[in-house]
């Protein structure tokens, strides 16, 4: 088992490698390629040229693009310093880079940030697995039945609704014509735990609704399957209750490939639920994101790509270790 | 997926839509091949069908895009102020249910008075052609990378795995809005709005071939231990042969059922970034655009919002019901 986890975390740690130096590149290359100046995208683009000459020496934009990544990956292990001449900014570990738009240092913005995308996301994973999990178990059970015609027509209508337009209408309906809701606007957890849950309802609801849908399909495929398979036969065979068949033998190998799926889907979204961010103006990590990238501030994107790409890749090792413990085959593979 | 090695006979594994009922017969192979069995098994399902019948009518509105906005409705950049409540100030549309009339079938838009059915129409060639035309890159690249690592092995498969495990686990659509931003707007002489369709579908496209790829690579793997694949390989067939005339047609029916539901994944996704503004740039109309417009009216106007938000419904269900149709009449495991 010590030898898998060591084989996941360097695994991990080199995706993380890759994604930060693909992302580097991307962000600092293709501004190159096609001929714009990234300190001018950095600074803005009424800036005289003094200003901006400056910005490119204390960003080191003139380095090889190898050197400034070296320097960019040092400034997260260990904190860096920007220097042009006298003029030095020191950004302590882990340093993300400055935000010139803002003015200030990209990774205490995104940390302010976190907490929102936080109570998001796990506030709609726990409604959604208790939603998909169970109509999708129990529509396996009774296939063909009325509750698994309705269940799974209402999943085909959730897979099929984007999230902003169910956001859109629901904060309609609600937020503004009924007035069951407040507009909505994040209250701090530690501030006033009421407000903030009865602010979050609807976002989660609408979060939910999406990835319920998805695994109510889901649970009820593999469920499906499971329950179609020879152990399940021989174990009604043997003459234990459907209950126990059910609880103790088909479920566990029908909810496992659920595991994979929460963990890649919970991974993304902590990242930033960018577009559930934005449709209920919650100030995340994905709105974040998108209010840099409407400003040109690439830093941030790239500090909000790379925390997402981090979230993502340490799902997928927890993924990787939990399903190693459940399947002990894994392990050897 | 089981499906026979009879099915390799079937070299010309044509996708079974609706079009094949117009020529019942052209191209039936004697016994039963897979294409008309699965054919059989989709004219059954009712509810496959009506997702077909709507997907090909929305095709041919795209298609018809110009000659139906010539017809029942109005240049998609002409303003009718004189539709709109301009006295009181508001700028709404005159009228019940943000203006529907004879006239104006869908509405017109609030501030600026465009006909909105004539902007979903145009809407809808934009979205259909970045959908399809990025579901076909991810499907060439996605077969082409797994048939390789599935039938190659080895260090092959350990790199194209690698790099599918990769950009699974990518913050994607993150990564697509930070590249759509940095990308340029226009090139090549194509306009802004060709541009950017091409932009999109190389983005969605690129993102979208590790879900296909992954399917192509395991069924490879699977078919490349049966007898039919042993049995050409003892008779001599290069690897050549047995890729495309052993292994490919076995692989047609997941290829064609993933490439039908990653359409309306690429709709959405379409429509998100557009929604976002990183998508097609106005005054091109797009659906998500539109209703990225409509969130500062849904108040006052909520029909401007359920306008597109119901057509994005609409096609992606036409295209879910008929994708999951078509899986369940090539796989009856699936049902």
């Amino acid at each position: 088992m010590l030898a898998y986890i060591v084989r996941r975390v360097i695994n991990a740690i080199i995706t993380l490698l890759v994604v930060t130096a693909v992302t580097f590149g991307i962000f600092f290359a293709i501004p190159k390629a096609t001929g714009s100046d990234p300190a001018l995208l950095y600074i803005g683009k009424q800036s005289d040229p003094a200003a901006i000459e400056g910005i490119r020496q204390k960003m080191g934009f003139d380095d090889p693009i190898y050197v400034q990544y070296g320097k960019f990956l040092k400034g997260i292990v260990a904190g860096r310093d920007y220097a042009n001449g006298p003029d030095v900014t020191h950004c302590p570990a882990p340093c993300l880079g400055y935000s010139f738009a803002t003015e200030q240092e990209v990774t205490p913005l995104l940390l302010e940030d976190i907490p929102v995308t936080l109570s998001l996301a796990l506030g709609a994973a726990v409604l959604w697995l208790i939603m998909g999990i169970s109509f999708g178990v129990i529509s396996a059970l009774r296939r063909g039945s009325f509750v698994d015609r309705a269940a799974m027509t209402t999943a085909l209508a959730g897979v099929s609704l984007p999230v902003y337009f169910t956001g859109l209408l629901s904060s309609a309906i609600f937020v503004y014509w009924l007035g069951w809701l407040p507009q909505g606007q994040y209250v701090p957890f530690l501030e006033n735990p009421a407000d903030w849950f009865v602010n979050l309802i609807l976002p989660w609801i609408t979060l939910a609704f999406l990835f319920a849908a998805t695994y109510a399909r889901l649970t009820r495929a593999n469920m499906l399957e499971t329950l179609g398979e020879d152990y399940v036969r021989t174990a009604r065979a043997k003459g234990l209750t459907e209950r126990v068949v059910i609880g103790k033998h088909a479920l566990r190998s029908g909810l496992t490939p659920i595991v994979t799926v929460f963990g890649l889907d919970l991974g993304a979204l902590l990242g930033g639920a960018v577009l559930t961010e934005t449709v209920f103006n919650l100030r995340g990590l994905g709105y974040q994101a998108l209010t840099a990238i409407r400003q040109n501030d690439l830093p941030i994107i790239l500090g909000v790509t790379l925390i997402a790409a981090f979230f993502i890749v340490f799902a997928n090792l927890i993924v990787d270790l939990v399903y190693g413990w459940i399947d002990p085959r894994v392990r050897l593979a | 997926m089981s499906l026979g090695p009879e099915a390799s006979v079937t070299d010309e594994m044509t996708p079974p839509t609706a079009d094949a009922a117009d020529r019942p017969g052209e191209k039936a192979i004697a016994g039963r091949s897979l294409k008309q069995i699965a054919w059989r098994r989709l004219k059954k399902d009712k509810v496959a069908i009506a997702g077909a019948c709507v997907v090909i009518f929305l095709i041919v509105v795209a298609i018809l895009a110009p000659l139906l906005i010539r017809w029942l409705g109005h240049p998609i950049d002409e303003y009718h102020q004189e539709k709109l409540d301009l006295e009181t100030g508001t700028g709404l549309p005159k009228g019940a249910l943000g203006g529907i009339s004879w006239d104006f079938l869908l509405g017109v838009e609030p501030q600026s008075g465009r006909d909105i059915f004539s902007r979903i129409v145009f809407g809808a060639q934009t979205t259909l052609t970045v959908a399809f035309l990025s579901a076909f890159v991810s499907t060439i690249l996605g077969t082409v990378f797994g048939l390789a690592a599935g039938f190659l092995g080895g260090w092959v498969d350990s790199v194209i795995s690698r790099i599918m495990d990769f950009l699974l686990a990518f913050p994607q659509l993150l990564f697509a809005i930070a590249l759509l931003s940095v990308l340029p707007d226009e090139f090549a002489g194509l306009g802004t709005r060709w541009s950017r369709v091409v932009v999109l579908v190389g983005v969605i496209g690129f993102f979208g071939w590790p879900y296909i790829g992954r399917i192509v690579r395991g069924q490879t793997l699977s078919l490349r231990e049966r007898e039919f694949v042993e049995a050409s390989r003892s008779m001599g067939a290069r690897s050549g042969r047995i890729l495309f005339r052993e292994l490919l047609p076995n692989l047609a029916a997941p290829i064609l059922v993933y490439t039908t539901l990653i359409i309306p994944t690429n709709i959405l996704t379409e429509a998100a970034l557009s929604f976002l503004g990183v998508g097609i740039p106005p005054p091109n109309p797009s659906w998500g655009g539109m209703l990225s417009d409509a969130v500062q009216f849904y108040q006052v106007d909520p029909m401007y919002m359920i306008v597109p938000g119901a057509v994005i419904f609409i096609t992606v269900l036409a295209f879910n019901l008929f994708g999951d149709g078509l899986r369940d009449a090539l796989d009856p495991k699936a049902r």
